[in-house]
């Protein structure tokens, strides 16, 4: 079995956001991490993976992809250290300022260089963006069923089967494989990385794919490709500093009046 | 996009009962931004095609899916028939998970450029989204260079209001043909929620929202009172739900319910990212808690360090004094 996880490396959500004069969100080293809903998606597919027959065991893996720059191999390591057992990053100047539409395709892409693929289990969304599409878009490129929103993850058979929990409603949906899954944080716990693995993780190869080797013309991603652009993009002034009353007797009155004073009740 | 004038699509999520505040306020956002064209995917109700019109829709098309709706590729490809029938330049969807998957679908199969989460507003001809990000700290306008446009809204970017001279609407039917990776997937079983008697605005909808956390020590008795009082919707943080104390479907964070409403109330929340994600962009935040330098403090116009027990029920009678007063 092959199950690939496409991971994002994104910028840590307690750090400094920020936008650059050229609309785009700036990405650097210093404050990136591997995206933590992707850990879930990575867990499940090791899992997965380990609940085979050791022979079949043998034959399997794990293979992590990711769209982005050099700096993202951060997220790639990680990956290896949790125990992915391959690594592909695709990297290319003209991939600036992509948008989902590109994103997805890039990734389909990468999963049909990766060999014959059972199975994509990604995270539900990234914490940077936090749009939740690419799944989606990512499994109409493939041409997959998709089985969005995962807090439980089965195969048998060759049959995927989820439980999706939605606002208000929870659905049970099966789809053969292959096909697109993304899971939630409420999926797994994901495991602690061991030692060995951190060790291996350091000198571990990751392959480096270009357009060129996906066969994806440049002028249709990027900056050049996308659908949307930024128009403007301006950090909002920082709130007033709370007015704090310490409850004396009266906390609750205070919250009360505070509310009616306001006109917000 | 040129400047020209627009159609836009509404999608109706409730057709066959009533319209939900989100998808009134839908429909009055897409008014200023040209033609409006309601559509719903089952057989409205006389009430669903009475509001459409009052809240300007200027046509109403039924579009049978052929499909199971619960499987959003179907209801891509449904809204996809009706934005190529009446030639809409833009789409617009309330912003839930399922909607938001369908609108990616939507603009994937058109084409057509995709903004989660913002408002649209008509400027000088173009149409604009503005969106928050960052946990609410960026404020991002974007435009679509593409011919069209899908977004996803989510509720509380306005208020609904009628229009002044309604068009009364008569459903035009239309069908679609799903692909065979539309239903490749098969739905199992759907279980609907039940609703709590109390009959709470959703948290998803609801302008005021009264939320527990670890502080509550599981007793999430003080944030219902002053919920009730406030006619609010009950939130949670993920680990009141992990704990059992709620429903996932209270759950405000990242991969809950992300919520802006224009008063949110944090009880016993410290106020961790993923929390503070779901939430940063409310209007007004309040928080309660019996240390004054948990970290939902730094967000918060007004901080009453005590404990909640005390002061969530001494506020809940607090209000109900007033509003009764205020009836007289």
């Amino acid at each position: 079995m092959r199950i690939v996880v496409p991971v994002k490396f994104v910028p840590d959500i307690q750090s400094d956001r920020r936008f650059g004069a050229d609309g785009r969100v700036e990405r650097s080293a210093a404050d990136g991490t591997l995206n933590e809903l992707d850990e879930n998606a990575i867990e499940a597919a090791l899992r997965l993976v380990e609940a085979l027959e050791a022979a079949e065991q043998e034959t399997s893996e794990v293979v992590v992809v990711t769209v982005g720059p050099a700096e993202a191999d951060l997220a790639l390591r990680k990956a290896y250290q949790l125990g992915a057992h391959r690594a592909l990053r695709v990297t290319d100047a003209a991939l600036a300022g992509s948008d989902y539409f590109a994103t997805a395709r890039v990734l389909a892409a990468a999963v049909r260089a990766a060999g014959e693929v059972d199975l994509v289990i990604g995270g539900m969304a990234a914490l940077d963006g936090l749009g939740s599409v690419v799944p989606a878009l990512l499994a109409a490129e493939l041409g997959w069923p998709q089985l969005l929103l995962a807090r439980r993850l089965d195969v048998t058979d060759g049959v995927a089967s989820v439980t999706r929990e939605l606002d208000g409603v929870t659905e049970e949906l099966t789809a053969p494989l292959p096909a697109v899954v993304s899971v939630t944080d409420h999926v797994n716990t994901p495991r602690y990385p061991n030692f060995a693995l951190i060790m291996a993780a350091r000198t571990k190869e990751i392959q480096v794919l270009s357009l060129a080797d996906l066969g994806i013309e440049p002028a249709t991603v990027g900056d050049a490709g996308a659908r949307t652009r930024v128009v403007t993009a301006a950090p909002r002034p920082p709130r007033e500093p709370a007015v704090v009353h310490v409850d004396d007797g009266e906390g609750g009155l205070a919250l009360a009046t505070y509310l009616i004073d306001n006109r917000l009740v | 996009m040129s400047a020209r004038a627009h159609t836009v699509v509404v999608l109706l999520d409730t057709p066959g009962s009533a319209l939900r505040s989100p998808a009134k306020e839908l429909l009055t956002l897409a008014r200023p931004l040209g033609g409006v064209v309601a559509v719903a995917l089952a057989e409205p109700s006389a009430q669903v095609v009475a509001e459409a019109s009052e809240l300007g829709a200027e046509r109403l098309l039924v579009v049978d899916p052929a499909g199971d709706v619960a499987l959003t590729p179907v209801v891509a490809e449904a809204l996809a028939v009706a934005v190529r029938a009446v030639g809409a330049d833009v789409a617009l969807l309330t912003s839930s998970f399922q909607n938001k998957e369908a609108a990616a679908l939507l603009a994937h199969e058109l084409g057509a450029g995709l903004v989660v989460d913002a408002r649209p507003d008509l400027v000088e001809g173009r149409v604009l989204a503005t969106k928050r990000v960052f946990a609410g700290s960026w404020d991002v306008v974007s435009e679509a260079s593409s011919d069209q446009v899908v977004l996803t809204v989510r509720a509380n970017e306005t208020v609904a209001e009628p229009v002044g001279q309604p068009v009364p609407l008569t459903p035009e039917h239309l069908s679609a043909t799903p692909s065979p990776r539309a239903t490749a997937a098969a739905l199992v079983s759907r279980t609907v929620h039940p609703v709590s008697a109390d009959a709470r605005p959703a948290l998803a909808e609801a302008a005021i929202v009264v939320a527990g956390g670890r502080g509550t020590l599981g007793d999430f008795a003080p944030v219902h009172d002053l919920a009730d009082a406030l006619g609010a919707a009950v939130g949670a943080t993920r680990d009141a739900v992990d704990e059992g104390w709620v429903e996932h479907d209270a759950q405000i964070g990242q991969t809950g319910v992300t919520i802006a409403p224009r008063v949110y109330i944090g009880a016993g929340i410290s106020g961790a990212p993923h929390h503070r994600g779901g939430m940063q962009a409310s209007g007004t935040i309040i928080t309660v808690n019996s240390d004054p330098e948990a970290p939902l403090v730094e967000i918060s116009d007004l901080a009453v360090v005590g404990d909640l027990a005390d002061v969530l029920p001494q506020a809940a009678a607090a209000i109900r004094e007033h509003l009764a007063e205020r009836g007289r």
